[in-house]
């Protein structure tokens, strides 16, 4: 048995992926190594998914149920509580190395799409001096506990780094009867969407602290306080600004970056800007027949484009066939945090191509253009950029429309800067 | 006058409200739902809980549940009180009522997932 179609991750960009790819006429099977599909939304309890996409505030789990329950009633096979250890490329394809309660076996597919999702960044990358007590979790860790286990983690806790998640679990620790004192960020900007300082701050009077950190730990066996200290616009730490805080909770809301470790031992090209794979508009990776998307493409704010880019690989990978590429790059320039995609291979259909980008720092005013060498392809204005919050746009990249095959480079010019 | 940032979707639009006579001028809005927001927050806020409730089953200890519509927002920390008091004994599933009529305030707790009934599987 051949597969046209094999998706790593059962989360939404891989049931989106699985399920389109399903629909263009490949047989596909979804690889998951948790018991139940639906990745990260089944604990993320809040509502706000879907409203771009179905035009309602949905919950995670009501999300996630809505593809998964197409999944089901298409009868697209699925192997959960598996694990892959190894792939490999061959002339055909793909073998895949998988195991699980059955044992271990491999599966042949024709192509791949990497859905594996993001991690949290973990105390250890963030360098915070000190014990090594319990009480310490990553926002992500914190949410599993309290909305699938049911058991609240901390009793009075502080925040470090204002990302969605951890500003969600404030409020969601609030609710629940924990004391949360403070969210610190060490950026001089909140990294999470504005509505959710209002919403899960504002409303529950939990202040912010900006150019703030944690720099220390203190406690033996449980966490029993934190130092906080004010930092320069370097982000390094005043000395001499150090206040002790008692709580029995850090939680740690300090950034997401792709999960690669399977597209890193295939070869895949990564983007050092979004830590995914780098891709042509077809979310295929610089290794032919491997597609990418979702939050291990690029960390994403938003579910909705998680399901839209798990759509366009599967369609993808369901038509792909070997061909020759010629890829030209398409470059990050001024003002922009990142592009995906990074690259247009001119042999494809590129008239409706997706576009995900951010800007570096918040801006007003501002336009996006896209040239390919010195020609204007596509220009939109901005009456306000901020980098928590991705931009989408579609972009004819039609090789009638392009300069030969010139560089493409997107910038964004701010008025009167 | 005061400013306010609205929670509606992802957009944010930072809005100014101002009061005339009983009349609300909102300005900043992109659509029509961010000043029936900007108006809501001056008279009555309203807000979307979301919790979990105990269940009596081992593999799902908890169960997710929202709000059937918002409610007013100083009534969050009464309808948590009537949400943790709640243990589900029966398999239901998505969109099924947990507590009809929440505080006689016209919405219901609802169940917002169905892994009670696909544990059961």
């Amino acid at each position: 048995m051949i597969y046209d179609v094999a998706v790593i991750g059962g989360g939404p960009a891989g049931l989106a992926a699985a399920i389109e790819a399903h629909k263009k006429g490949a047989k596909v099977i979804l690889i998951e190594r948790e018991a139940r599909l639906g990745g990260i939304l089944k604990q993320c309890i809040h509502d706000g998914f879907g409203l771009v996409r179905f035009g309602k505030k949905l919950s995670g789990p009501e999300y996630a149920e809505i593809f998964i329950d197409e999944f089901r009633k298409e009868n697209i096979e699925a192997l959960t509580l598996t694990f892959v250890t190894k792939i490999q490329k061959t002339d055909g394809g793909f073998d895949i190395s998988v195991v699980n309660r059955s044992g271990a076996q491999t599966l042949r597919s024709k192509t791949l799409i990497l859905a594996t999702g993001c991690r949290e960044r973990t105390a250890k990358q963030v360098s915070i001096h000190g014990t090594r007590p319990s009480g310490v979790f990553t926002a992500g860790t914190a949410q599993h506990f309290t909305n699938l286990l049911g058991e609240l983690p901390v009793k009075k806790c502080v925040i470090l780094g204002s990302g969605d998640i951890g500003l969600i679990m404030a409020r969601r620790l609030t609710l629940e009867g924990a004391k949360v004192l403070g969210v610190y960020e060490a950026k001089p900007t909140p990294s999470g969407l504005t509505r959710n300082i209002h919403q899960c701050l504002h409303d529950y009077g939990i202040p912010l602290y900006l150019s703030h950190t944690v720099t220390r730990v203190f406690g033996t066996d449980r966490l029993t306080a934190v130092e906080i200290s004010k930092v320069d616009e370097k982000m390094q730490p005043i000395d001499g600004t150090q206040e002790t805080v008692e709580c029995d909770g850090l939680i740690l809301s300090v950034g997401l970056i792709p999960e690669n470790e399977l597209a890193e031992s295939l070869g895949v090209q990564l983007d050092p800007k979004t830590k995914g794979p780098v891709c042509d508009g077809s979310l295929m990776t610089s290794v032919e027949g491997v597609f990418s998307c979702g939050n291990a493409l690029h960390v994403n704010d938003l579910v909705d484009y998680v399901s839209e880019s798990g759509e366009q690989a599967g369609r993808a990978a369901a038509e792909y066939s070997l061909k020759k590429r010629s890829i030209v790059p398409v470059k990050a320039g001024g003002n922009l945090l990142y592009i995906v995609p990074q690259s247009i291979d001119l042999e494809s259909d590129n008239s409706e191509t997706v576009v995900y980008f951010r800007s570096r720092e918040e801006l007003n005013s501002c336009k996006l253009i896209i040239k390919s060498g010195e020609k204007i392809i596509a220009e939109k204005k901005y009456p306000f950029l901020r980098p928590p919050e991705m931009e989408r746009l579609t972009v004819d990249f039609s090789r009638d429309k392009l300069d030969g095959s010139s560089p493409i480079t997107a910038e964004i010019e701010v008025n009167g800067k | 006058m005061s400013k306010l940032v609205c929670i509606v979707c992802p957009r944010g639009c930072t809005m100014e409200v101002t009061e005339n006579n009983g009349e609300y001028e909102v300005t900043g809005n992109f659509c029509k739902r961010g000043r029936d927001f900007a108006v809501a927050e001056q008279t009555m806020p309203m807000r979307t809980i979301c919790s979990t409730v105990a269940t009596a089953f081992k593999e799902a200890p908890v169960l997710p549940v929202r709000v059937s519509a918002d409610i007013p927002k100083d009534k969050i920390f009464d309808v948590m009180q009537e949400i943790n008091k709640v243990v589900v004994k029966e398999r239901i599933g998505r969109g099924d009522i947990v507590i009809e009529n929440v505080l006689g305030l016209g919405v219901d707790v609802i169940a917002t997932a169905s892994i009670l009934k696909e544990a059961a599987e």
